[in-house]
């Protein structure tokens, strides 16, 4: 069988993290955040990274987005628009949900004013958020403003989307709605997802692969495929099935720090 | 719940989201605008009376002799006919027109002294805390310096109402810039925003409440040293505010002299109520005021 250009395109990874160390500081003193990470992330693959506190999931989001560089080892994305979702919406508060929107494609380099108002719009309505263009940020709920964080993620026209607990702060209700919402956005298209989250059912109900970190230093300790059919339900006997293994896992990582 | 049969029904999910959103928000309260005008307003129309009476009984308890502490009415009588001067407009023309040429300085060096020390550091650290020795300085004390390097003229006034006003802005500016909130920043690195257009669509609009408050000090801070200005710098043929009232304390006009700091009060008062309408405007906007 021969392989065309195609092939190789699609082969290569969307994410390609290569044994990535990252520490903070010099010598004795120093922080080691990450300890040779590998991890590849298929384009179009929602991957979920689950780790409790300290394992550098931040750091490592912030490698991918190229808000940082690694100490050690490379991070590939093949030149592909990266988005970055935080747990917090960080929508500026002196702008309309629209504006900021818009502005996210103003920087994306969209000059038409007339063309980031229509496309801005139509993000809006993705999210299912038609009516709250002119609503400014502290008008919103928690859960609409990360909608809107969502909208502006994907008016970068980001192919990989990193999402650092995006729905951490918000209450059951709203998360398990938003999940839906992210299941449908993400189906419907080739977003490459990689979600930090601390909550482990919820990377049952999402990912297609669960990837475990360890903490102090951050490393790979696990990966789990997911083959539950989608749509899920957080509810699911599966997927709670699954929760608890990698639960397990996690706990036994955590107690390794005790001693 | 929004999946059945296999399959997101987008339809569903939609309407448990506007559910879920309608539930979040609150009501809009149409707020009775008359009884709101009326709340604010009572207050201040008792303190007016209750400044206004301690005075009159002052004046009624014969501390002083009337001619040196009139009566309210008279001084209102005194204000009266002031108002109905032409000579007396000319003053407040003469005194707001440098007023706002002073402060317009200020702004101007304000603004680009705060902005370059908020963004090199080695300036920072060479003048960050002079700005701040210099707020403190009284204005008056600089009149002696103005005197000697612009003589009695409008310059000096100038000079001493910008070395007044301008320290505060440029630390209204600094003061916003240092406390931009650094998620903020963070999301604009990850819009693609650096250097100038960072500043431009994050660190600017950011800072404008300090900005603001900064504006607001500073306009204090003018007048101020204005008055003291035109106490000291009387020129020949300039009928300003401040060389009536030296006019009416050299003349033992003591209603005249009352009704003039009157004058003064509500300028000071009105520029500052415009000053926290902007102000409120901008914090309401952003959801910065409680309550809301």
């Amino acid at each position: 069988m021969t392989l065309t250009v195609d092939d190789l395109v699609s082969v290569a990874p969307a994410i390609g993290i290569n044994t990535v160390s990252k520490a903070y500081g010099r010598g004795p003193a120093a922080v080691r955040a990450l300890d040779r990470v590998s991890l590849d992330v298929r384009a179009g693959e929602f991957v979920c990274l689950v780790g409790a506190s300290g394992c550098g999931k931040t750091t490592l989001l912030n490698l991918v987005a190229g808000l940082d560089s690694p100490t050690l080892g490379t991070v590939d994305t093949g030149g592909r628009r990266t988005g970055l979702m935080f747990q917090e919406a960080a929508l500026f508060p002196w702008l309309t949900a629209g504006a900021n929107v818009e502005l996210a494609l103003e920087l994306r380099g969209v000059r038409s004013r007339k063309e980031r108002r229509s496309q801005a719009a139509e993000l809006l309505e993705r999210v299912h958020l038609r009516g709250a263009a002119d609503q400014r940020p502290h008008e919103l709920s928690g859960g609409m403003r990360q909608r809107v964080a969502l909208a502006r993620a994907l008016a970068q026209d980001a192919e990989v989307l990193l999402m650092d607990e995006p729905f951490g702060a918000l209450d059951a209700m709203t998360r398990d709605l938003l999940h839906d919402e992210l299941e449908r956005l993400w189906s419907t298209t080739s977003l490459t997802v990689l979600f930090v989250t601390h909550n482990v059912r919820e990377a049952a109900r999402l990912g297609d692969r669960i990837v475990l970190l360890t903490s102090r230093p951050g490393r790979v300790a696990a990966s789990y495929d997911v083959d539950i059919p989608r749509p899920r339900r957080i509810e699911s006997r599966e997927v709670a099935a699954l929760a608890a293994e990698v639960t397990d896992q996690l706990r036994t990582e955590v107690r390794r720090h005790g001693h | 719940m929004a999946i059945s049969g296999g399959a997101i029904d987008s339809r569903l999910l939609e309407e448990e989201l506007a559910g879920l959103d309608a539930l979040d928000l609150d009501e809009d309260k149409p707020a009775d605008r008359l009884a709101r005008v009326w709340s604010a307003l009572w207050p201040k129309m008792a303190a007016v009376f209750l400044a206004v009476a301690a005075w009159q009984l002052t004046v009624w308890s014969h501390w002083r002799p009337e001619y040196v502490l009139p009566s309210p009415g008279r001084v209102l009588g005194q204000l009266g006919t002031l108002l109905g001067e032409g000579e007396f407009y000319r003053a407040i023309a003469i005194t707001l027109r440098r007023a706002l040429t002073g402060y317009a300085l200020a702004v101007l060096v304000g603004t680009v002294v705060g902005a370059s020390v908020a963004r090199v550091r080695p300036l920072r650290t060479a003048v960050g805390s002079l700005i701040t020795g210099l707020q403190t300085m009284p204005s008056i004390a600089w009149f002696p310096l103005a005197i000697l390097l612009f003589q009695l003229s409008e310059s000096a006034i100038l000079f001493v109402v910008v070395l007044g006003a301008a320290p505060s802005i440029a630390n209204g500016l600094i003061a916003g810039v240092d406390h931009v909130p650094p998620l903020l920043l963070r999301a604009g690195r990850v819009l693609g925003a650096s250097g100038l257009r960072l500043y431009r669509h994050v660190i600017l609009p950011a800072s404008l409440p300090s900005f603001v408050a900064g504006l607001k000090q500073g306009w204090a801070f003018a007048w101020r040293s204005l008055m003291a200005g035109e106490l000291l710098v009387i020129l020949a043929n300039r009928p300003s505010i401040g060389a009536r009232l030296q006019f009416a304390r050299e003349l033992s006009d003591a209603p005249a002299l009352l009704a003039l700091m009157i004058v003064v009060l509500v300028i000071g008062i009105v520029v500052d109520g415009v000053f926290n309408q902007v102000d409120g405007h901008i914090r309401r906007r952003r959801g910065l005021t409680a309550g809301t």
